[in-house]
């Protein structure tokens, strides 16, 4: 039957999607309206202050770069039916690992190689800052929602000693964060650039790989097994408690990632705020995809061009930056709220 | 005093109740009988508002009612005990007991339990916790809560299932009491010994039809006729077969899971065997399936497999709630497909289609490969989990394996799984339907509140015998 | 610094109370079965919509009643989406979060670090005369009062009235309630909004009392994330969640004394810490849950379980 071909499902789940779109482009222009903004000139701002150019582009990639890890992250722990709350907290260790790394900077080695020993590190502390919150829910019963939340917090306790303490800049301790890494630890990026060509690729390569992990191996057969019946899965011969957590591994892996990116490629230092919250708004990336890969990429492109744009809200029209929030809320709300009303007339 | 008219009920397309009628006296105590699926809760919930019914009329005094809710049912006088208790068992006893009450003074309705307590002889701890209490006791509250809003009807679903010979006296000699006090009790059951020591008068239901009525003293030969439809007295059962090692064993097995748990249950099965378990759904039947699979683990007594070298492989269980507990609402033929075979790690979309379309054309499973299971029928679940279970499974355990099949598909069924089945292979499956257990068994276990109360080759029994221990007479 | 015990203990009293306030609120929506996520988007909202509203009016009090008003409209959303439409009410409370918490900024952003009014500190008299306990209990603010007669209050409700007792039911056994003619969904509405109500009131505590002004940040963020850990720390009791909130009240006031104490360690920490301690203590009273031992038998006494029915949404026949 050609109505299960790839083409068919993507066609239909856009339609299914233009609903959605028009909820929220429609609620948002009349909160706008009443409020006395034209929404078509806050497009227009938003438009010139992130696509006219190469290098405003370009710093719109280096939003999308963490937004796509995160959400990569989290469709891993959503598929195995996991509230992974706790990914900020794993964006802040991988952040952390990878700086150790740095800052250890060992001369004898190739920077080259060092950055990637720093980047496997970031994985492997978002990752282990993951399987604490999995282990807490096996063994001990807490929901992950509340044993992430709690491990946000400890990493941001973390980050906040390290940076006020043994890691401070020579002399002060400030909120702008440690001293910034020699030269040949950055990731390189051409001139003209606002984003490190090897974050692009890493974030690119990342989403492939989710996608073909999920989608198309056996992991991602049980993960998603896993997700929608733990009891079922168990007839099946899979552990659902282990892959549990393998996904959140996996995700805090990648989110780790995303950690260590920010460090090497974009700030060169390491930075109290160093998750920009790029974690929770991967969680409603996620949701607004309603659970699948595909539209992830277009989802994050989408909030990375509000995030980036708004920036030049407040200069060109007085407009606070926290309006591409409220947009992106307004999206997951509707969403939601289109599927909910879906269900109800199915019945 | 109540009169039930013509009463219709469709779910979807699965007709529950067609045509039913029922007239209960004031001061009588009218028993319902029936076996699994006869429609007997479903009539039981319309009464009481709960579920609203698809046509016909219910007559209260002769007055044409309104039953839509159980506010409703609540304002007419009409009171339920249901199976599962729809109480609060954190809440206290005198919580559970003044919850929605009209009147919630503390200490009346305290002295109105306890003076209810005296009554009937209860002895409750207003300020145990309900969850406490044993299934008999929060019957016992609720009974009473239903005395103190002045229920007229009372309604009890199988109200002795998992309680103790002493409550259960205490309850009959209750109801005895409010029989004369006028109170009209509908007693839904499908134990005949209770039914003779209680009922004035019982209706049959057989299929959502009536299927006989009759006044006191009962013919029990009669009523176990129209429970049970025709009796045949000869079976087309193909010939049984070899036997060989144990492939389980369970010695003196007990748990308290479940609301009847299982009971000191001793049995071995043997390779070549295919072994009926019957019994009213809930006996215990569907607890023993899990402990054999290994979902369950008894607390007390033991469970051996003496035959296993891998008992991953070896063992497959197929539940009665197929798309929930069997399989996986979501993912679609292929992948369960996938799932259940030795997949490779890379999967695409041509991984396992072979199988898959080669599963559908030998099940002759109505879907695609990529049809998810909730979109498929009853029937092609159940013939889908048969096309799951691995080509070396030893022990096949299944409940209610031809529910919601056509007589042909149920057929088909049968022959598939005889003849996969090694000879060192054994089958062990629960049905409601006594005709699939003798003509399908060789042998039976009876479960009753969790015990096997009988256990016979099929050959060596018959329908009468069988269907008296379902009701409690052996 | 030289702080008296009175004067720090008074100051954990009054800064705890927009947490109790949260805290009861979402325990008396959680008792009724339904979870509200939102909390830290939702105090922020009435937190600016109560500051701005009460900057307009002049009046802390219209303030108050408008954050209790954006309370019930989230709440009201999420009642929607959730039980009536039969979404996931996590997913729906995340959304509600960041929602309101990005609604608060963009909407507050003309009037951040404006001047506004404050509530003035009401002593009771006589009673605030008295040594220690004066201080201690009676020279705040209105909504510090309110928050004391919360407690109890719902306590009293939740567990000595008709009323409480069904709302308990409902959360425990939806389906229980509606065989007695009890209509589960409307009860768990009127406690959901019930419950925003509050959430809101504890938003407009932060910006017109305890912390009082707008701005971004406005220094309540991350509190209804404590809120939310406190109704299970308190095991859905109202007095136990009540104690949570002071304990992490005494935490805060204990960072900002220690501070003085231990000049080398930066400030930020004492300012995060009571945050990792509080949800530490959660996880320790989760945990006990599942051992065995005396250990089991003292962390009871401190843990409750959930209502049975939380955060399923009961499907009406």
């Amino acid at each position: 039957m050609k109505s299960n071909s790839i083409y068919f499902r993507a066609g239909s789940a856009t339609l299914q999607s233009i609903p959605i779109l028009v909820l929220a482009a429609a609620s948002v222009s009349l909160f706008l309206f009443a409020l006395d903004f034209s929404p078509f000139a806050i497009i227009r701002a938003m438009a010139a202050g992130s696509l006219t150019s190469w290098l405003k582009f370009s710093q719109l990639l280096s939003i999308w770069v963490p937004l796509l890890l995160c959400s990569c992250g989290l469709l891993f722990t959503f598929k195995a039916g996991l509230w992974n709350i706790g990914i900020e907290g794993q964006v802040v260790m991988g952040a952390i690992a990878a700086t150790t790394i740095l800052r250890l900077n060992p001369t004898s080695l190739p920077p080259v190689f060092t950055i990637i020993v720093a980047m496997l590190a970031a994985c492997v502390g978002g990752s282990l800052w993951g399987l604490l919150v999995g282990i807490l829910k096996n063994r001990g019963g807490v929901n992950e929602i509340f044993g992430g939340l709690g491990l946000n917090f400890v990493a941001q306790g973390i980050i906040l000693y390290l940076i006020f303490g043994p890691w401070k800049r020579a002399g002060i301790a400030s909120m702008s964060g440690t001293d910034i890494f020699a030269r040949d630890l950055w990731l390189p990026m051409p001139v003209g650039w606002r984003v490190a060509p090897a974050a692009l690729v890493t974030a690119v390569c990342a989403f492939a790989l989710t996608w073909l992990l999920l989608s198309h191996t056996r992991f991602g057969l049980r993960v998603k097994a896993v997700g929608l019946n733990p009891e079922v899965s168990r007839l099946f011969h899979i552990n659902p408690d282990r892959y549990g957590l393998f996904a959140i591994m996996v995700g805090g892996a990648l989110a780790g990632l995303a950690g260590g990116l920010q460090v090497t490629g974009v700030y060169h230092r390491l930075i109290p705020a160093i998750s920009s919250g790029y974690g929770y708004l991967g969680l409603l990336v996620v949701m607004l995809a309603n659970y699948k890969s595909l539209p992830v990429p277009l989802i994050t492109l989408f909030f990375a061009w509000l995030a980036a744009g708004s920036i030049q809200l407040p200069i060109m029209l007085q407009i606070d930056s926290s309006l591409s929030g409220v947009i992106q809320g307004a999206c997951v709300l509707s969403a939601l709220l289109v599927h909910g009303l879906r269900k109800q007339r199915k019945g | 005093m109540i009169q039930l008219v013509n009463i219709y009920k469709t779910f979807g397309k699965v007709k529950a109740l067609q045509g039913v009628n029922l007239h209960v006296r004031p001061g009588s105590i009218h028993g319902i009988i029936g076996e699994n699926g006869a429609g007997k809760s479903t009539l039981m919930k319309i009464l009481t508002g709960f579920i609203a019914r698809t046509s016909g009329s219910i007559l209260l005094d002769e007055q044409d009612v309104d039953l839509k809710t159980p506010e409703s049912a609540r304002k007419l006088g009409i009171g339920m005990l249901y199976q599962e208790p729809l109480d609060f068992p954190k809440l206290s006893v005198l919580d559970n007991f003044m919850a929605a009450a009209a009147d919630t003074n503390p200490q009346r309705q305290a002295e109105i339990i306890n003076h209810l307590s005296n009554k009937f002889g209860f002895t409750l701890d207003l300020s145990a916790r309900q969850g406490k209490l044993t299934v008999g006791e929060r019957q016992q509250v609720e009974l009473m809560r239903l005395i103190r809003d002045q229920c007229r009807i009372l309604i009890l679903d199988e109200p002795t299932t998992g309680i103790s010979g002493e409550q259960q006296k205490l309850l009959f000699s209750t109801l005895g009491r409010l029989r004369d006090e006028g109170k009209a009790i509908i007693l839904v059951s499908h134990k005949l010994a209770e039914i003779h020591s209680l009922c004035d008068r019982v209706t049959i239901l057989r299929h959502g039809k009536p299927a006989g009525e009759q006044e006191k003293p009962f013919d029990e030969e009669k009523l176990l006729q129209a429970m049970f439809a025709t009796l045949p007295t000869k079976s087309s059962r193909p010939p049984g077969r070899t036997t060989g090692k144990p492939i389980l064993t369970m010695e003196e097995v007990s748990t308290t899971v479940g609301r009847v748990g299982l009971d000191r249950i001793n049995t071995t099965i043997y390779e070549g065997e295919i072994i009926g378990l019957a019994g009213l759904d809930g006996s215990g039947q569907s607890i023993f399936l899990q402990m054999a699979y290994g979902l369950l683990s008894p607390e007390q007594g033991r469970i051996n497999l003496p035959v296993a070298d891998n008992e991953d492989v070896m063992r497959v269980f197929l539940p009665a709630d197929r798309l929930r507990k069997g399989l996986i609402a979501g993912l679609t033929v292929r992948e369960h497909q996938l799932l259940a075979g030795a997949a490779p790690f890379f999967i695409h979309t041509g991984s396992g289609r072979l199988r898959t379309e080669q599963a559908i054309a030998t099940f002759s499973i109505v879907g695609t490969p990529d049809t998810t299971t909730e979109d498929l029928s009853g029937g092609n679940q159940q013939r889908l989990l048969l096309s799951l279970i691995p080509p070396g499974a030893r022990l096949i355990l299944l409940e209610h394996p031809t529910r919601g099949l056509d007589l042909q598909s149920g057929q088909w069924t049968w022959q598939y799984l005889r003849s996969h089945l090694p000879d060192n292979g054994a089958i062990i499956f629960a049905s409601p339907e006594l005709e699939d257990i003798m003509e399908q068994a060789d042998r039976v276990l009876v479960f009753y509140n969790g015990a096997i109360i009988l256990d016979r080759p099929t050959d060596k029994t018959g329908y009468r015998e069988v269907s008296r221990a379902i009701t409690g007479r052996v | 610094m030289d702080i008296s015990p009175g004067i720090f203990l008074a100051g954990i009293v009054a800064s705890a109370a927009p947490l109790v306030l949260a805290a009861l609120g979402e325990t008396l929506t959680e008792k009724a079965g339904v979870i509200n996520l939102s909390l830290d988007g939702a105090i922020l909202l009435s937190a600016m919509t109560g500051f701005v509203v009460a900057a307009r009016t002049g009046s802390p009090a219209v303030g108050f009643i408008s954050a209790a008003g954006t309370g019930m409209l989230v709440a009201l959303i999420l009642v929607v989406v959730s039980i009536y439409l039969g979404q996931s009410q996590v997913a729906v409370g995340f959304a509600l979060t960041f929602l309101c918490r990005d609604l608060a900024y963009f909407l507050g952003a003309p009037f951040a670090r404006t001047a506004g009014p404050q509530l003035s500190i009401v002593p009771v008299p006589i009673l605030s005369d008295l040594p220690v306990i004066g201080p201690l209990f009676f020279q705040h603010s209105l909504i510090v009062y309110t928050s004391f007669a919360a407690i109890p209050l719902l306590w009293f409700f939740m567990y000595r009235t008709p009323q409480g007792l069904i709302l308990r039911c409902v959360g425990e056994n939806p389906e229980g309630c509606w065989a007695r003619g009890i209509r589960p969904r409307k009860i768990q509405t009127m406690y959901t909004l019930l419950g925003g109500a509050l959430i809101g009131l504890s938003g407009a505590a932060f910006s017109l009392a305890i912390k009082p002004g707008w701005g971004r940040p406005q220094g309540c963020e991350g509190m209804g994330w404590i809120a939310l850990a406190l109704v299970i720390f308190g095991g859905w009791h109202p007095l136990r969640v009540a104690f949570g909130a002071y304990l992490f009240g005494f935490l805060q006031m204990g960072g900002i004394l220690l501070q003085d104490v231990f000049p080398a360690i930066p400030a930020p920490i004492f300012q995060v810490a009571p945050f990792p301690l509080m949800i530490f203590t959660l996880v320790l009273v989760h945990l006990g849950r599942n051992n065995t031992g005396r250990k089991r038998l003292l962390l009871r006494l401190l843990s409750g379980d959930p209502p049975d029915a939380l955060g399923k949404n009961y499907r009406q026949a």
